[in-house]
């Protein structure tokens, strides 16, 4: 026979193997599935930002014919919450609320409208507390305390230094020390929260189907808040219109989804409105930054020091891993050889804060690059300049004790240099128009895991049955970024087969090994090394069988192309689909298993919250944006953005781009008019109208430039790409921004009229020193 | 009330009696069982609901469906004729223009009706027929490169 072309998989453009779902309408999510006589569940919420529940009656609405169930905070006696040591939240509240929007109770009931109007029977009375609504508000010494034992409010201190920061500043040419401030921003994922929970009464199991990034942390808290065996639960997770940090926390709707199907005794759906999914929050927080740098003559960084104030919200969540990355991230991405950090995470009356895209790392980056860039204009140093005097030399470990396994930051440096023309076009531009630099990183995957349960950090299991058919088992939930594809690429490259041999089952606690999630950009890092390591057992067991039928020693066989033949001699091959039936026959259907543990020179250092930020090889990134100021609006226009990633290897070059590209213009959203705010505790943002999305007419060309620095420990050598791209953006155009109009902007988002607010400024400032001169 | 439609949906005709209020989306999502015209906002906002009446691009959670009477309705179910994916469909999938997929119906009937008018659209006229439709996950790079491409792929 004549084998048909070998065909590596890894490293070529592959559509995502559920795009056809996608572009068909096939694709079924959460809210899209066939809930037949499903009742309809509704969340009653908090109208007060702080106080104590002095009546809660549900009895009217309970008996509102078509109502089959009305739960309140009596029914769930268990506090949920990311982190193990820091649980504080209720599915529903319990004696007290703590922001606008809270759910207090819930119905479920036969169809919307009534569900509707057993909400508006339920009597509630607050007692209200004073409420804050900003860091400083809620630290103030006289402040009513949100939690016990959290005095002024502050849900976690982190006070590191390493190296001699006072030596370093002592040594610098040049201090500065600026103030940034970085709105409150949300993931607005497409795709609402929507959940559908079924239980079976008969036997006393729960199955939940819900929009989740983490199913498994879903599974555990469904376990703990409803005292069920977590064997009676079955989480699955259907096409999940995206997360971005939103969805890897288990999240009060689908508790509550959970727990009204159990009272009802049925089944469940839970829609929620684009304003309560604005509600359940869990966004990047605002955050106050004072940040000081020592730099000598020639660009050296000699010291930094740090302080950051974030805005947690109302309860804990993942605040104190937040509250940790962003000093952790300080390193990492410059050689700079003392730092001292201090972190206070606080708590007001405001939905809370979570996991965002750039988790923790991206306000502070932005201020750090911002400054960067300032002080650089003060010693004349080009932009360029400046940072490839503080690169690192990888491999090397960071004073936190972070490991630095592969950098190619110097390579993303030159690759923007070049594309975005910097050395002939910068200065050179029209008036109103600049160009900014900026760059970024973060880690590919969390070295150690929330739950820390020693069990490998990602497992992927393969069968291969009579068919010839590969199916690959993992929990990795797919949402979007392109995780199963990732998979199915691993496993053709290991075995040398045709990707349309392989189907990807993923996010179904019945069927697939647990994960630990879509999160801290850890599955292409993770994920991929267990599917290779499960390939790998699978094409022994192949190559056993094919040695057997070829009556060669085992190491002589090879395959390629979907065909094992022996290397280096003359004699028959046999097609992949011959060689499965031959390995069954030996032992049946086969499933194989694949794991990945961090090794523990990743796993951060031993100081307090030494965990955080630790990981196996980081991503890098750079980034010029072009920008023009309309001098009249303060309306700023993102012409184009040169972005350089180094993923260490491209797995699927054109996902790559899609991530780079998608984090890129996230940054940008941030950056340009992406906002929360609040009035009185009153979300008045909760709409895709109100909360300023930046459409495509707005959308500038990204162009992306991959970089593969191949680190040792990674997938075929490759890292993260969905995340660390995005931290680079709102720092390279405020420098743009600079460069264009000569102000240097310290708040985000760059909004119109902050921009104009400036511009203003420095028009009354330049009359006045006119006025002063004349007279 | 509830009036008796005739509606051409996909290039199939149905007669339906529906409430007067009912909205198209909750139409198609509820009582037809298409389910690509997706929610993700509460009126209005996103575009990921978006339908053909008579070749137009229409958010149908502000259409009612009783104003469908006697039209031609199209979602993305119908655009796969034969089971063979559209031109758009197929650049969508392979240059990566959807990845979670929740805006992509609405992305690809608005561009569907860009292309039967506008077969050959430059970049501006792409963005100026798609800034209805917010997309969270692609930065738009590869929806535009996708429509070229599809326009490019269209004889």
């Amino acid at each position: 026979m004549t084998p048909p072309k070998a065909r590596r998989a890894a490293g070529t453009r592959v559509p995502l193997v559920d795009g056809i779902e996608k572009v068909t309408g096939r694709a079924l999510f959460t809210a899209d599935l066939a809930a037949g006589d499903a009742l309809v569940g509704r969340i009653l919420r908090s109208a007060a930002s702080h106080g104590v529940i002095t009546r809660l009656d549900i009895s009217r609405a309970l008996a509102l014919p078509g109502v089959e169930a009305v739960i309140t905070g009596e029914d769930c006696r268990h506090p949920y919450g990311v982190l193990p040591i820091a649980m504080n939240e209720f599915p529903l509240a319990r004696g007290k609320v703590r922001y606008r929007g809270e759910p207090i109770a819930a119905v479920a009931a036969r169809d919307a409208a009534t569900a509707e109007k057993a909400l508006a029977l339920i009597a509630v009375e607050i007692e209200p507390l004073p409420a804050y609504y900003t860091a400083e508000a809620a630290r103030d010494a006289g402040a009513v305390l949100l939690h016990e034992g959290k005095p002024g409010n502050i849900e976690r201190e982190v006070h590191h230094a390493f190296g001699d920061p006072a030596a370093g500043f002592a040594a610098a040419d040049l201090v500065c020390e600026e103030r940034f401030h970085c709105a409150e921003v949300n993931h607005a994922q497409m795709e609402p929260h929507a959940a559908l929970a079924e239980y079976d009464d008969a036997r006393g199991q729960l199955t939940l189907h819900t929009v989740s990034q983490v199913p498994y942390y879903t599974h555990l808290h469904l376990a703990r808040c409803l005292e069920m065996d977590a064997s009676r639960i079955r989480v699955v997770k259907p096409f999940v219109g995206g997360g971005f940090g939103s969805r890897t926390e288990a999240l009060n709707f689908e508790l509550i989804a959970a727990l009204l199907a159990r009272a009802a005794r049925g089944r469940v759906r839970m829609a929620l409105s684009r304003e309560e999914t604005f509600i359940t929050h869990r966004g990047r927080p605002e955050t106050d930054i004072r940040l000081k740098l020592g730099l000598r003559k020639d660009g050296r960084i000699t010291a930094c020091a740090c302080e950051v104030v974030m805005r947690g919200g109302a309860y804990a969540g993942y605040g104190i891993v937040t509250i940790l990355y962003a000093g952790a991230l300080l390193h990492g991405i410059y050689d700079i050889p003392a730092v001292s950090y201090d972190g206070y995470r606080v708590y007001a009356n405001l939905p809370p804060c979570g996991a965002m895209r750039g988790h923790g790392t991206v306000d502070v980056r932005h201020a750090f690059e911002c400054l960067l860039d300032r002080m650089a204009r003060r010693l004349s140093l080009d932009p360029f300049a400046v940072r490839r005097v503080n690169l690192l030399q990888a491999p090397t470990r960071t004073p936190n004790d972070l490991l630095v396994n592969s950098y190619g930051l110097e390579e993303c440096l030159a690759k923007v240099e070049a594309a975005s023309g910097w050395r002939q076009r910068k200065g050179r531009l029209p008036p109103g128009r600049g160009l900014g630099l900026a760059c970024s990183h973060y880690v590919s995957g969390a070295a150690k895991p929330v739950h820390w349960t020693g069990e490998p950090h990602a497992v992927v299991a393969l069968r291969l049955d009579f068919d010839g058919a590969v199916t690959a088992l993992t929990g990795a939930p797919e949402i979007g970024q392109g995780s199963s594809t990732m998979v199915a690429i691993a496993v053709a490259e290991v075995l040398g087969i045709d990707i349309g041999r392989i189907r990807v089952v993923a996010g179904d606690s019945a069927i697939t090994p647990k994960d630990n999630g879509a999160y801290s950009s850890r599955i292409t890092f993770m994920v991929g090394n267990a599917a290779i390591d499960a390939a790998r057992r699978l094409r022994d067991v192949l190559i056993q069988a094919a040695a057997g039928k070829l009556e060669a020693r085992p190491e002589d066989v090879a395959c390629e192309g979907e065909v094992f033949s022996v290397r280096g001699g003359a004699q028959s091959s046999l097609a992949f689909a011959e060689v499965a039936k031959a390995a069954i026959a030996i032992d049946g259907p086969i499933t194989v298993k694949g794991t990945f543990t961090t090794p523990p020179e990743a796993q951060g250092g031993r100081h307090k919250g030494g965990a955080v930020g630790s990981t196996m090889g980081f991503s890098y990134a750079a980034q010029v944006v072009e920008a023009s100021v309309d001098s009249d609006t303060g309306e700023i226009r993102v012409e184009k953005v040169w972005a350089a990633h180094d993923c260490g290897f491209a797995i699927n070059p054109l996902a790559v781009e899609g991530q780079v590209q998608g984090s890129v213009w996230m940054g940008m959203g941030q950056a340009l008019s992406e906002e929360t705010r609040y009035v009185e505790g009153l979300p008045v943002h909760a709409s895709l109208l109100e909360y300023r999305v930046p459409t495509i007419a707005e959308s500038p060309d990204i162009e992306v430039a991959i970089v593969e620095s191949n680190d040792p420990l990674g997938p075929f050598g490759a890292k993260e790409a969905g995340e660390g791209a995005l931290s680079g953006f709102p720092p390279a155009l405020v420098n743009a921004v600079a460069d264009a109009i000569g102000i240097d902007l310290d708040e985000l988002p760059l909004t119109p009229d902050r921009v104009l607010e400036a511009l203003v400024e420095r028009r009354r400032r330049a009359r006045l020193a006119e006025t002063r001169r004349a007279s | 009330m509830k009036k008796i439609i005739r509606i051409d949906l996909n290039g199939r005709p149905r007669e339906d009696a529906v409430a007067d209020n009912l909205l198209l989306i909750d139409y198609l999502r509820e009582e037809v069982g298409l389910t690509s015209p997706k929610k993700g906002c509460d009126g209005g906002e996103c575009g990921a609901c978006t339908v053909l009446v008579d070749g137009a691009p229409r958010q149908s959670c502000l259409t009612l469906t009783v104003t469908c009477d006697g039209r031609a309705v199209e979602t993305v179910e119908g655009l796969a004729a034969g089971g063979r994916l559209s031109p758009l469909q197929r650049a969508f999938h392979e240059h990566l223009g959807a990845q979670c997929g929740y805006c992509t119906p609405g992305m690809i009937m608005a561009a569907t009706a860009l292309l039967r008018c506008n077969p050959r659209p430059t970049k501006a006229q792409i963005r100026a027929a798609l800034a209805g439709n917010i997309c969270r996950c692609t930065g738009y790079v590869k929806i535009i490169e996708s429509v070229e491409a599809a326009a490019e792929a269209t004889p």
